[in-house]
C-alpha cells in the first residue's frame, strides 16, 4: 500500500449554480502509484480538469477524501494547501500558463522565489533546468517571444523546479500541432523512465492518452 | 523574497507605462505641494528665527498700549515718557536702555514728495542697542553720530531703487516735514521691502519736527549673566508700581524677544498646517488614484493570480505582491513629486529674493523632509492598495485559473 502516492475515495465536486447543482464529480475512487505514468481521459466536462485540480491540491472536494503521499488534504486550510502544492506538485497546463511580463528564467525561478530558496541557488537550478529542457539560447525571452513548443518546455521547466513528486498536466498537447505536440510527449517520457516520476496526464486525445502506462476514463463525473 | 516582489513590481508599472504615469500623476502632485509648502514654512521659520537671533536674545522691548481682554481692546493709550524711560534704567538687570520715535512724514527729493516712515533714533552710546538688533548700520557715509542735528541716513531701497525718480545719494538734501537734511549714511540693506524703505534723524530733531514727545518703543539691553525674561517681569513690576496700574491692566507691554518670536511662529505654524492640510487633500486623491488601478490590475491579472498559486503562492504572498506594487506607485510618485517640489520651494526662493527683495522666503532642503515624504508616499501607497490586494489573495486559486 505504501507504493500508493495519490488516492481518491469517493470523491464528490458539486458546483451550485443558482437553483441548480452541478455535479462535476460523482463519487469517484482511483488510485495511482509512485511511478506511474497515468492518462485521464475522457469528454469535455466530463470531469476531468476537476479530479486534476483535487490532486494537485489547488481545491478540495465537497464530499470524500484526497489522499496525497498517504496525507488527507480534504480538510486542510488554503496556507497548507498552497505548501503543498510548492513542493510536492507541478502543473503543466494546456495553456501554458507562463506569466506574460516576466522572462523565461524568471518564470522558471518562480516557484522557488515561493519556497524562499536564495538566489544563487535558484539561478543555477533554473540554467540547468532550462538547459535540460533546450532552451539555454532562450532564457531572457518573455512569452510572446517563444513558440508554443517553447513555451511548453518552459512551462516543463517550471514545474520541476521545486524537485515535485507528482507532475499534473491538463492537456499538454492541446494547443500545439502535433510535431511540437510528440516533442512534448518525449519530455515527458524521459521524466518517466529516467528519473522516475509520477505523471497524471489529462487529455481527450486517445493517440496520446496511449503512450501512457494506464489509461482511466471518466464520463459525467464517474470512472468508467 | 522581498527584492523578488519589488522586481515583479517594477515590471507590472512599467508594463503598462500611460496607466502608471496618470496614476502617479496624483500623487506626485500632492506629495510636490506637500513638500514645497513645508520646505518654505520650514525655510522662513529659520530665516525668522536667524533675525532674531542676530538681534540678541538678551534684549527686552518696551511698547505703549495694553494687551487688551476679550472685549476691552486697548487700554487707554498712556504714552511712554522720559520718565518712563528713567524708572526702566534703574531696574535691577538692565544694562542699556534706548528710545526709538518713529512717524510718518512729508519727504521731499528735488520736486517730488512722498510719504516716508522716519525714524528717530538716539545719538548717544545708547545708540547701538538698536542699531545692532535692527541692523540701521550705515554701508557708506557714516551712522548717526553725537551732536548730529539736520543729518540723514538712508535704507537701502532710496540709494539702490527708485523710491525717488533718482536715487538719492550722500550729501543729497532731503526736506524732511519742511526741514532741509542732508544725508550722511547709506544704510545697508536689512532684507525686508519696508525696512529698506525707512529713514533715520537724531531722536531729539524728530520730536521737535514732529512736535511730538511720545516714545514709540524702548529697547532694554539686559546685563550679563540676568535671564531676559526675568528682568521683562521686574520691569513690568517696577512701571506698574510707578504708573500705579493694576496688574493684567497694564497700558503697556513689555516683550522678550523670545515672546515674540513665539507668536509669530505661532501664527506661522497655523498658517503651515492649513496649507498643508489642503495640499493633503490633494494626497488622498492621489491615493484614490492608485487603488483604482490597482483593482483594475487585480481583475486583469486574476488568471495570473491563479497561475502564482497554483505554482505555491500563499494567499499572504499574493497580499504582499500587490501591496509592494501600489507601494511603488506610492514611492516613484513620491520622488517625482519631491524632486518637483524642491524645486518649486527653490524657484519661489528665487524669485522672492529678486522680485520682493526678501530673504525670509527661501528653502529649507533637510534629510528629514526627503525621507518623511518618501516613507510617507509609500505608505499611501501600501494604505491604497490593502483592499485590492486582499481581494487579490482571496480568490479561490482554482476559479482564478480557470478565468480568461
Ligand atoms: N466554477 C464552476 N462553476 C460551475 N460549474 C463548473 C465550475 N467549474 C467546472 N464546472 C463544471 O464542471 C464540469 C466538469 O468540468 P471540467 O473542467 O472538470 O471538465 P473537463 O473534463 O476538464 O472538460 P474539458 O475537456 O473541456 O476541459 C463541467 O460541466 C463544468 O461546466
Ligand atoms: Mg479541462
Amino acid at each position: 500500500m505504501t507504493d500508493t502516492i495519490i488516492e481518491l475515495r469517493n470523491v464528490w465536486k458539486t458546483y451550485p449554480m443558482g437553483e441548480v447543482q452541478v455535479h462535476a464529480l460523482r463519487g469517484i475512487n482511483l488510485k495511482i502509484k509512485k511511478g506511474e505514468f497515468v492518462a485521464i481521459q475522457g469528454p469535455s466536462g466530463s470531469g476531468k480538469s476537476t479530479a486534476m485540480f483535487m490532486v494537485g491540491c489547488l481545491d478540495v472536494p465537497t464530499k470524500g477524501h484526497v489522499f496525497l503521499d498517504n496525507k488527507d488534504i480534504s480538510l486542510l486550510q488554503e496556507s497548507d494547501l498552497a505548501q503543498i502544492r510548492g513542493k510536492k506538485i507541478g502543473f503543466i497546463f494546456q495553456r501554458f500558463n507562463l506569466l506574460p511580463t516576466l522572462s523565461a528564467i524568471e518564470n522558471v525561478e518562480l516557484p522557488m522565489v515561493f519556497q524562499n530558496v536564495l538566489e544563487t541557488q535558484r539561478i543555477k537550478k533554473t540554467k540547468s533546468l532550462l538547459k535540460s529542457v533546450g532552451l539555454e539560447e532562450r532564457m531572457t525571452h518573455r512569452p510572446t517571444q517563444l513558440s508554443g513548443g517553447e513555451m511548453q518546455r518552459v512551462a516543463i521547466a517550471r514545474a520541476l523546479t521545486n524537485d515535485p513528486q507528482v507532475l499534473l498536466a491538463d492537456e499538454p498537447t492541446g494547443n500545439l500541432d502535433s510535431k511540437t505536440g510528440e516533442e512534448i510527449m518525449r519530455f515527458l517520457h524521459i521524466l518517466h523512465k529516467k528519473e522516475k516520476r509520477t505523471i497524471v496526464m489529462v487529455t481527450h486525445d486517445k493517440n496520446i492518452a496511449k503512450q501512457a502506462e494506464r489509461q482511466i476514463n471518466l464520463k459525467d463525473g464517474q470512472v468508467l | 523574497m522581498i527584492k523578488d516582489y519589488f522586481r515583479f513590481a517594477f515590471r507590472s508599472i512599467t508594463n503598462r507605462k500611460l496607466r502608471s504615469w496618470l496614476t502617479m500623476i496624483g500623487i506626485f502632485i500632492g506629495i510636490a505641494s506637500v513638500v514645497a509648502l513645508i520646505s518654505i514654512g520650514q525655510g522662513m521659520e529659520d530665516a525668522i528665527n536667524e533675525q532674531f537671533e542676530s538681534m540678541g536674545s538678551d534684549k527686552v522691548m518696551v511698547m505703549p498700549g495694553g494687551e487688551g481682554g476679550f472685549g476691552f481692546g486697548a487700554f487707554s493709550a498712556d504714552p511712554l515718557t522720559e520718565n518712563d524711560l528713567k524708572v526702566i534704567e534703574k531696574t535691577k538687570g538692565v544694562d542699556k536702555v534706548a528710545e526709538m520715535f518713529y512717524k510718518n512724514g512729508r519727504v521731499k527729493f528735488k520736486d517730488e514728495t512722498k510719504t516716508i516712515l522716519v525714524i528717530g533714533l538716539p545719538t548717544d552710546e545708547s545708540a547701538d542697542v538698536i542699531t545692532s538688533m535692527e541692523g540701521f548700520e550705515a554701508e557708506k557715509g557714516r551712522d548717526l553720530k553725537n551732536g548730529d542735528k539736520y543729518k540723514v541716513t538712508i535704507g537701502w531701497r532710496f540709494w539702490n531703487e527708485d523710491i525717488f525718480e533718482k536715487s538719492v545719494n550722500l550729501r543729497n538734501k532731503l526736506e524732511i516735514e519742511g526741514e532741509k537734511f542732508e544725508v550722511v549714511g547709506l544704510v545697508k540693506r536689512i532684507g525686508n521691502p519696508q525696512d529698506d524703505a525707512q529713514i533715520y534723524i537724531p531722536i531729539e530733531v524728530a520730536k521737535e519736527l514732529f512736535d511730538d514727545d511720545e516714545i514709540s518703543s524702548i529697547f532694554v539691553q539686559v546685563k550679563k549673566g540676568y535671564e531676559p525674561s526675568e528682568i521683562a517681569e521686574e520691569i513690568k513690576e517696577e512701571l506698574r508700581d510707578y504708573r500705579d496700574e493694576e496688574e493684567g491692566e497694564e497700558s503697556f507691554q513689555v516683550q522678550t524677544f523670545e515672546q515674540l518670536m513665539e507668536s509669530v511662529s505661532s501664527i506661522l505654524n497655523i498658517v503651515r498646517a492649513v496649507l498643508i492640510g489642503i495640499a493633503g487633500i490633494s494626497l488622498v486623491v492621489g491615493g484614490i488614484g492608485i487603488m483604482n488601478t490597482m483593482y483594475t490590475s487585480v481583475l486583469e491579472r486574476t488568471k495570473e493570480i491563479g497561475i502564482m498559486k497554483s505554482i505555491g503562492a500563499k494567499n499572504s504572498d499574493i497580499l504582499l505582491i500587490f501591496l509592494l506594487e501600489s507601494g511603488t506607485y506610492g514611492i516613484v510618485g513620491g520622488v517625482i513629486g519631491i524632486v518637483l517640489g524642491l524645486s518649486m520651494s527653490l524657484g519661489v526662493e528665487k524669485i522672492a529674493a529678486m522680485f520682493l527683495g526678501t530673504d525670509l522666503l527661501r528653502a529649507s532642503i533637510t534629510l528629514w523632509l526627503v525621507g518623511g515624504a518618501l516613507a510617507f508616499s509609500f505608505i499611501i501607497g501600501c494604505i491604497s492598495g490593502v483592499f485590492p490586494a486582499k481581494q487579490a489573495a482571496k480568490l479561490k486559486p482554482v476559479d482564478a485559473l480557470r478565468y480568461e
